[in-house]
């Protein structure tokens, strides 16, 4: 049961992670790309082939995996310096669909549609962190810490540039501001941080394929997001919590497998759009700052 | 007088439209210039033209003597020129305070290097930019709405708010399009006693206009705008006095 517990935080984990960064894009600088699964893959993908291919130790996994990562979504930015809005999703499910067929076809690289199993749990300075317990801790000062530096990051004030970029780009660039560089920016930060969670994964569950990254999972990410609250990076630790037990309370109701796998989709889809309808700021709104004269 | 900005046989086309043709004019250091005319006539491309928003057809602007064609909006900000926007387009969400803390220009915390490698240095530039933005919502009479949201301002005080951040961004050129439509008295007054005030900070400002008596009231000087071209300028009195310049503006 302890074991299980544990399980379910290093989940939560990951999505704190995941919301935190994805939260970063589409909530504060408003740029609304579905693509943050890819960015969370490619973390996992790099993460693993360092650690398997090369026989690096886990950190410079990490590391690699958060570069790497960070080079892809600039690549992203791209076309999102010339569309936004709606355009941009479009561009992004496009970015998408090519990084999951990236990892379904690279075969000697990513191991195609059957994965890749045996990843090494991960080490610190020679100290593997194998026991269920050292997982959660390990993950729980991730989780901190990317929620920490994503936090450090809006409440700056490039994070108010971003904002206003949320607001209105045209005149954001008439106030002198480089909106394209501060795009390029926040997406590497983004896809860089969303790395963190997939190297943590991947080195979690000690497999992965290509399944795990898919639209179905940006979409998650996007619930948790948009269920904790845009604008709010509390709200996504909210939401990533409420995410990850959601699936857990519906075992709870017995229901045979295949139909309860296919439920949870129209849960997650049900959620989202009652959210939507119902309350569009998510469950923690963003809130407005007043900070005359203080920082 | 030295001119700050020149606009040098500027045209602009849209797919068939000559909104612009052929058009120089240059601005004055420490003058406001108004600029008028009829709907239509290229008043506001003039101004998407300068800062960069559109692409000259033809034609060079220089800035201080710098040729700064086809430069980006961000570029031409940073070299000082600023301008606002008819439909005002606030950052309606953000604060009164942020509206213009956004706008100040080389803040050390919008890279992200120095937010984590020297915090303390931005912490400090913060407050500076704080202080500063004070300033600039004290001169438009805001000091005391810092904190509220702008888009729950008054629509007097969202037009001061927006010099207010033109401002903030220390641009040495103001190009306003139209600052007091929609105005009543009280705020026209107001907006008036701003917009002569700039000019005592260093300010060289152009203003699209269409009441004239606020023409009369600040301009030293007037470019009158038709079809794209500019018909005549000089001292308001002169060029407002002109008949076949009124039958143009009020229709013969």
């Amino acid at each position: 049961m302890i074991s299980f517990l544990l399980h379910l935080l290093v989940l939560t984990n990951i999505y704190v992670i995941l919301g935190v960064s994805y939260n970063l894009l589409i909530g504060y600088a408003g740029l609304f790309s579905i693509a943050h699964a890819a960015f969370f893959g490619v973390g996992a993908y790099v993460s693993m082939v360092v650690a398997l291919s090369l026989g690096w130790p886990y950190l410079l996994g990490l590391a690699a995996a958060v570069v790497v990562a960070a080079v892809v979504s600039g690549v992203l930015a791209f076309p999102a310096l010339r569309v936004s809005g709606d355009y941009l999703v479009i561009a992004s499910l496009g970015f998408q669909v090519i990084i999951f067929n990236v990892f379904m076809n690279w075969e000697s690289v990513t191991g195609g549609p059957a994965g890749v199993p045996g990843i090494p749990r991960p080490g610190v300075l020679g100290w593997t962190v194998e026991s269920p317990l050292a997982l959660g801790v390990v993950s729980s000062v991730m989780a901190v810490a990317a929620y920490l530096f994503v936090r450090r990051v809006v409440s700056s004030p490039f994070g108010r540039v971003l904002r206003a970029i949320r607001e209105d780009e045209v005149v954001t660039q008439a106030l002198g501001k480089n909106v394209t560089g501060v795009k390029v920016v926040v997406f590497m930060v983004s896809g860089g941080v969303a790395a963190t969670a997939g190297s943590l994964f991947a080195h979690y569950t000690t497999y992965i394929n290509p399944y795990f990254f898919t639209l179905e999972e940006s979409i998650l990410i996007l619930s948790v997001v948009i269920v904790g609250g845009a604008g709010n990076l509390t709200g996504s630790v909210v939401g990533a919590v409420v995410l990850t037990l959601l699936p857990q309370a519906l075992r709870l109701v017995e229901l045979p497998e295949a139909l309860a796998a296919n439920l949870r989709q129209i849960i997650y889809a049900a959620l989202l759009a009652a959210f939507m309808f119902f309350r569009p700021q998510g469950i923690l709104a963003e809130r407005t700052l007043t900070l005359t004269g203080k920082d | 007088m030295e001119r700050l900005l020149r606009v040098e046989e500027v045209s602009k086309h849209f797919a068939g439209i000559q909104a612009v043709s052929g058009l120089s004019v240059s601005l004055e250091k420490g003058r406001i210039a108004g600029l008028i005319g009829p709907n239509g006539a290229g008043k506001t491309t003039l101004f998407n033209l300068i800062t960069g928003f559109h692409a000259v057809t033809s034609g060079r602007i220089f800035y201080r003597e710098a040729d700064i064609t086809g430069l980006p909006p961000y570029r031409i900000a940073g070299r000082g020129i600023a301008r606002s926007f008819q439909d005002l387009r606030l950052y309606t969400k953000m604060t009164v305070l942020e509206n213009c803390l956004v706008a100040q220009p080389r803040q050390a915390g919008e890279k992200l290097r120095n937010v984590y490698f020297r915090p303390g240095w931005v912490r400090r530039r913060d407050r500076e930019c704080h202080q500063r933005a004070m300033e600039h919502l004290a001169y438009v009479g805001l000091q005391e709405q810092a904190d509220r949201r702008a888009e729950d301002l008054a629509y007097g005080e969202q037009k001061l708010l927006a010099i207010a951040r033109l401002l903030a961004t220390e641009a040495d050129l103001l190009l306003l399009d139209e600052p007091t439509s929609g105005l009543d008295r009280g705020s026209l007054r107001d907006m008036i006693q701003v917009i002569k005030g700039l000019v005592g900070q260093g300010k060289t400002i152009c203003v699209i206009e269409h009441n004239l008596d606020v023409v009369r009231a600040v301009s030293d000087w007037v470019v009158f705008m038709d079809q794209g071209k500019a018909l005549a300028s000089g001292e308001p009195e002169a060029v407002l006095a002109d008949r076949s310049l009124a039958e143009i503006y009020f229709g013969a």
